[in-house]
């Protein structure tokens, strides 16, 4: 109980302090949100309606900071965003936001958990068969993939499979603009072969500190005293490879891999502006560059929660896997 | 408050006395060490250039638009021209310089900053660690490019020192959390305990005997930070939030996508800074995971006796 609620406590007060951030941010940096709309709407709007719109996004420039702080915090909390003022100018920030999001969860999602999935597979095998071919390969191929920008690998795949080949595979959008969204298996098709490029980037880019520190992880584990008395027991290479090894190598990969899953929702800006994916970094990309400071506080906002949550979730796994770690509280 | 994550935090290498070996071992450890080698060897060739690019190119002045614009490969454009009519190995190479001190300053200062807080909030324990853990667990959290892009918009695009002070800000909390946790498991041991009861005080401590049993863990953390800012530093100038005219590879990458270098038949001018980018960032991946392998013997590459004869005999 007493880990429970230390957990939720930090989540508490590490949400607070993200919130914080993003409110004092705008205020004390040169160049005011007022101007800037100003200047975005060429003196087109009266004083009046750009005050309006100001206001409804909780930013009342003629009032104590310590009120406006207090209102921004309840409406971030209680889910009223305000209204976009940058190129989806007067829509929801939440209608944005939930158009957005479906197509980041899914394609980086999908991407965050392959590359997980595949990377520690290798790095189990690469740790347990040491020495050998794939051993000696592996390793340095992946410490220099793993350093690549990976907007920059997102366009050489473009170049290789969509330039050079005549547009096999798309580049662009998450489906041909000609289409109408249903739930044919066409149009599904559709999707997916939009993924195929974009996934395919983050999955190479990501895979390598999987498979490294999945490897270490292994060796490490394979000196231990339980595995040497599973080999004197006579067990199978197979079972203490995959139950007693491989098992116990990947707890402290677990938590990495809640944060990466925290980080997908935000993570992948690159890769959607590179193929002009429509997700949640290609909007917040977007919001930067309009000024549209609602939808900008409240993607900030989103992307904290999500990585504190799977922290939150990691670690209650951990505890729930591991009684080593319950016992540490 | 005391940090979930620190937990769960692998701590590269166990506390090896890498102090016995700072001299001449540690160079013999880095010679036979393929991938340091590699690393440093390209490492090198980019000092180089940042230091002398006026020898590889006899472009003076590589951001004017002096040449015939989207030229192809020849002897003297190498990697041909720009649709804007600059060289494009002449931008290269001087664009060198700019990636190179974002990576060694912000990468040095990143640490620094994770050695201060990191040190510090263990070795003072009590409230002071409850509060330096948590400011380094907020950071930790907080998704780092979002706030970078926002940050950089905010403070004004463009100007380099904008660049670093993000950077910093945004890059020294891993670290700091690494370094808590091996202080943390030092705190106790006999050789510090001895020089308490010597009478020492608190910072001769930390600086004279703290410091230097970490190292190892102090050199990974700059590496780890410099890949991340000349990463990062490409990322932001490729999404148009650098200052366009100044001569760096994320410079380049950002005027090669909005003038389409890619599908308009000019994918070198596209593709040679983010290889710069690539090979800088692979260097400083290859020293660390190297540097690794040497401080802590389990993970090294099995099948070599002799070197492995050298290295017990010195540590």
């Amino acid at each position: 109980m007493r880990f429970v609620l230390r957990r939720l406590g930090f989540f508490v007060l590490t949400l607070w302090a993200a919130l914080t951030v993003n409110f004092f941010i705008p205020r004390l940096m040169p160049g005011s949100p007022l101007q800037a709309l100003r200047d975005r709407t060429h003196n087109k709007l009266s004083p009046a309606a750009l005050e309006q719109m100001l206001t409804s996004y909780g930013f009342k420039p003629n009032q104590n900071v310590v009120v406006q702080y207090l209102d921004y915090l309840q409406n971030m909390v209680t889910g009223h965003w305000g209204v976009s003022i940058g190129a989806t100018l007067g829509e929801p920030v939440t209608r944005v936001v939930r158009q957005a999001l479906p197509w980041t969860l899914g394609l980086v999602g999908t991407a965050t958990i392959l590359a997980f999935a595949l990377g520690s597979l290798i790095g189990i095998v690469a740790g347990w068969k040491r020495g050998g071919r794939l051993d000696a390969l592996l390793p340095p191929v992946f410490v220099v993939t793993s350093a690549l920008p990976y907007f920059w690998v997102g366009l050489l795949f473009i170049l290789v499979f969509s330039v050079w080949t005549g547009g096999l595979l798309p580049s662009d959008f998450n489906y041909d603009p000609h289409l109408q969204p249903s739930l044919s298996l066409g149009f599904a098709g559709n999707v997916l072969l939009h993924a195929v490029l974009p996934a395919g980037t983050i999955v190479v880019t990501a895979i390598g500190g999987w498979i490294l520190t999945m490897r270490n992880n292994m060796i490490t584990t394979l000196a231990e005293d339980y595995v040497r008395m599973g080999r004197a027991k006579g067990l199978s290479n197979g079972r203490i490879m995959t139950t007693y090894a491989a098992r116990n190598a990947l707890l402290p990969n677990l938590s990495g891999f809640a944060m990466s899953l925290g980080f997908v929702i935000s993570g992948a800006i690159l890769v959607e502006y590179v193929f002009n994916y429509p997700g949640l970094g290609y909007l917040l990309y977007n919001a930067v560059q309009n000024t549209d400071y609602p939808l900008m506080q409240a993607l900030f906002m989103l992307f904290t929660v999500a990585v504190l949550v799977s922290v939150l979730l990691c670690d209650f796994a951990t505890a729930w896997l591991d009684p080593r770690a319950r016992a540490k509280g | 408050m005391t940090a979930l994550l620190v937990d769960t935090s692998p701590v590269t290498g166990a506390p090896s006395p890498v102090r016995h070996r700072a001299g001449g071992g540690l160079w013999t450890a880095v010679r036979t060490n393929r991938k340091a080698l590699t690393g440093l060897v390209i490492f090198l060739v980019f000092c180089l250039l940042a230091v002398a690019p006026w020898l590889f190119t006899p472009v003076r002045h590589p951001n004017e638009l002096q040449f015939l614009p989207a030229l192809g490969l020849s002897r003297e454009h190498p990697l041909g021209t720009t649709t804007l009519g600059q060289d494009i190995l002449a931008q290269l190479v001087y664009g060198t310089r700019q990636s190179l001190v974002i990576a060694l300053v912000a990468g040095l200062f990143a640490t620094v900053l994770s050695v201060l807080v990191g040190v510090s909030a263990a070795y003072l324990g009590g409230f002071a660690d409850d509060v330096l853990s948590m400011l380094i667990n907020v950071f930790l959290v907080l998704p780092t490019f979002p706030l970078i892009i926002i940050l950089a918009t905010y403070a004004g695009k463009g100007s380099l020192l904008v660049i670093l002070v993000v950077l910093v800000l945004t890059g020294w909390s891993y670290g700091a959390n690494q370094l808590r946790a091996q202080t943390l498991s030092l705190r106790n041991r006999d050789f510090l305990e001895s020089a308490r009861v010597r009478g020492e005080r608190r910072s001769y401590i930390i600086v004279a005997e703290v410091l230097p049993t970490m190292t190892s863990l102090i050199v990974a953390n700059f590496l780890g930070a410099a890949l991340y800012s000349v990463l990062t530093a490409a990322g932001l100038q490729f999404l148009g939030l650098g200052d366009a005219n100044s001569t760096s590879w994320g410079t380049m990458l950002y005027w090669a996508q909005s003038q389409q270098a890619l599908q308009s038949g000019l994918p070198l001018w596209s593709l040679a800074p983010g290889l710069c980018v690539a090979l800088l960032g692979a260097s400083f991946a290859l020293i660390n995971y190297a540097f690794d392998e040497i401080s802590n013997p389990a993970l090294r590459p099995v099948r070599r006796p002799r070197a492995r004869r050298r290295d017990s005999g010195g540590s």
